[in-house]
């Protein structure tokens, strides 16, 4: 026989380090495409100038280095950081509708960052990742158990529906607190729906921990999200203590998803259906899955930013109604793809 | 193989309620045991205890005279694997990359994949024919081949013991034989040691070494076949009427239920003689 036995042949390995390398082109490329739209539309050599050789009496390396890279940078970070949650969830839930969003965990950071807001009276950013971090655990646990009461337990089936009923609970516990606080909520608004704007790099620099202890803690359990995805048994017939493998990943999933609600609000669907393309490319090994996951999701967020900012000139649509908008009909596509 | 053990003292497990009660068992060392018995006698439960993903109620599952349950679980998947009951691969999931789960216990952060790895999927593929479905998604595969496969990941771990929930069930009956042909010759020829729990009693009888018969939880006899497998044992845990012939043949022992309507195999000569 000639063929051998790798987990990757060599052409594979080849290809899924060129894939991945491709994927970090177009990222610079989107990252300095998204610095240089705006009001005032700069050069992209402008742009590589500010960042690398920056002069602080050209008005355009200000703009650039105050106004724009906070923005480019936190598109970054939270589109990498929701797409590995995604990821995650999707593996170890073995349920390919998993994501922060349609399972409680984006609505439960939200509500704890507006009841913190709007009744503690917090205008600091530093506790408010922490903050969604409990409300994002909190509904995780609630939506388990729900899950788990209905008869067969916590399935794939029975977590999407109880993702969905208790974020939309949610959703009616803020709309209220919404109508019972007109005044607080306007600052609100436009985090709710999910938005970039506006966010400066002291708020970037209160998430950006938890969100590395995040990314970082997924590479490192990914072999083990693979295991997992096979099944509890055939995880713990492999030598994976399934309990606590799980319960890590749920706090790198927690973690990821609350820094990034704090930033940017709940923004939908990039958890969704950026790991599901990431799976046509590359099958179903989470050790590749996790890192072009986190490139192809931060690309993808930087790509929408510009286009929120680019469709409506001057105006600018929220971020996360334009994830939603061209993140549902992908994943109809998807799941269309996926059937046949 | 290393020589390696593995015993059951008194032990007794469950769910929410016992469904195993006070089992002692030895497994012999390099031969093929088959747990056989009615459905819900607890077979499957006794396995997952033996293979630690159940916690004991009472007594103890002894690896190599260590409780295997308070044994470091990556340290126990060295010496023992798996395959549970119908398992599914993720969507995708090419054949050489479930093999190469297999080595999951073998590998950590720093120790990624090795030469050794490499040898073990190689070896485990070749053993079980399943070389030329390397870069085949799993989920493309038919019931046996995709069984092989599974078969290859575990053997993959290099475990001197093999624990295999009905690898068997839902699969034709030839594809049912090559399979327990293939575990037979991993016991025989390789030294592991197998632990099978079988729901066809005509295979089970004909290919274990030692047939462990349960019931209600408990274990009613064990032995090898011929001690075992006899119309008594038979009527009392199933509550099966059948006879216990010998195929002239291979010698094997097989059952024949009694109370099925005489047909037109009576008026032909019979090949098989009551023992």
């Amino acid at each position: 026989m000639t063929s051998t036995a790798q987990p990757h042949s060599a052409s594979k390995l080849a290809y899924s380090s060129l894939g991945l390398l491709i994927g970090l082109a177009v990222l610079i490329v989107f990252f300095v495409w998204h610095i240089s739209v705006g009001a005032k539309s700069l050069e992209f050599s402008t742009v590589l100038q500010a960042l690398f050789q920056y002069d602080d009496s050209q008005f355009s390396h200000m703009i650039v280095r105050e106004l724009r890279m906070p923005r480019a940078l936190i598109a970054l970070v939270v589109g990498a950081s929701l797409s590995v949650a995604g990821a995650l969830m999707q593996g170890v839930t073995r349920n390919p509708l998993a994501d922060p969003g349609l399972l409680g965990l984006m609505s439960g950071a939200a509500l704890a960052a507006v009841l913190a807001v709007t009744y503690i009276g917090m205008h600091t950013m530093a506790w408010l990742p922490l903050i969604a971090a409990m409300g994002a655990l909190l509904s995780a646990l609630l939506v388990w158990l729900v899950a788990s009461a209905a008869p067969g337990g916590a399935t794939p089936l029975s977590l999407t529906l109880s993702g969905a009923a208790i974020s939309g609970f949610i959703g009616a516990i803020i709309s209220i607190i919404h109508l019972l606080n007109q005044d607080t909520f306007e600052s609100l608004r436009g985090w709710l729906v999910g938005s970039l704007s506006g966010r400066d790099l002291q708020e970037l620099y209160w998430s950006l921990p938890w969100m590395i202890v995040g990314l970082v803690g997924a590479v490192v359990l990914a072999p083990s999200v693979t295991a997992l995805a096979m099944g509890d048994e055939s995880a713990a017939g492999l030598g994976i203590n399934v309990v606590k493998r799980k319960a890590q990943l749920l706090i790198c999933v927690v973690i990821l998803t609350a820094s990034s609600v704090a930033l940017a609000g709940p923004l939908g669907f990039i958890g969704l259906v950026i790991p599901h393309v990431v799976r046509m490319f590359m099958g179903s090994d989470y050790r590749w899955i996790v890192p072009y996951s986190a490139i192809f999701g931060a690309a993808y967020l930087l790509g929408i930013d510009v286009l929120a900012r680019l469709l409506m000139r001057p105006q600018e649509i929220a971020t996360g109604l334009l994830t939603a908008i061209v993140g549902a009909p992908l994943l109809i596509y998807l799941v269309r793809v996926r059937i046949k | 193989m290393a020589k390696t053990s593995l015993r059951i003292q008194q032990l007794s497990t469950g769910y929410q309620q016992m469904v195993v009660k006070n089992v002692e068992l030895d497994i012999p060392d390099g031969k093929l045991t088959a747990l056989i018995g009615p459905n819900g006698c607890g077979k499957s439960t006794l396995l997952k205890c033996m293979a630690r993903i159940l916690k004991p109620m009472g007594g103890h599952v002894l690896l190599n005279q260590q409780p295997i349950h308070s044994t470091p679980t990556k340290e126990v998947a060295k010496q023992l694997a798996l395959l549970p009951q119908g398992p599914v691969a993720p969507e995708g999931l090419i054949v050489r990359e479930l093999v190469a789960q297999g080595r999951y216990p073998h590998q950590s952060l720093l120790k990624q994949w090795s030469k050794a790895d490499e040898a073990a999927v190689q070896k485990a593929m070749q053993m079980t024919d399943t070389l030329a479905l390397a870069d085949r998604p799993v989920s493309a595969l038919s019931g046996g081949q995709r069984q092989r496969c599974w078969i290859a990941m575990v053997l993959a771990q290099d475990t001197p013991i093999i624990l295999l929930d009905e690898p068997t069930t839902f699969l034709d009956m030839r594809v049912q034989v090559d399979l327990l042909n293939l575990l037979i010759s991993l016991a025989h020829e390789h030294g592991r040691t197998l632990v099978v729990v079988l729901h066809e009693l005509n295979l089970a009888a004909a290919f274990a070494d030692h047939l462990v018969l349960m019931k209600d939880g408990e274990l009613q006899a064990q032995g090898c076949p011929e001690d075992v497998f006899t119309s008594d044992n038979l009527k009392s845990v199933f509550n099966l009427d059948a006879n216990i012939i010998r195929d002239p043949h291979s010698q094997r022992l097989m059952c024949v239920p009694t109370n099925m309507p005489a047909g037109a195999a009576v008026q032909n000569a019979p090949l098989a003689q009551a023992v």
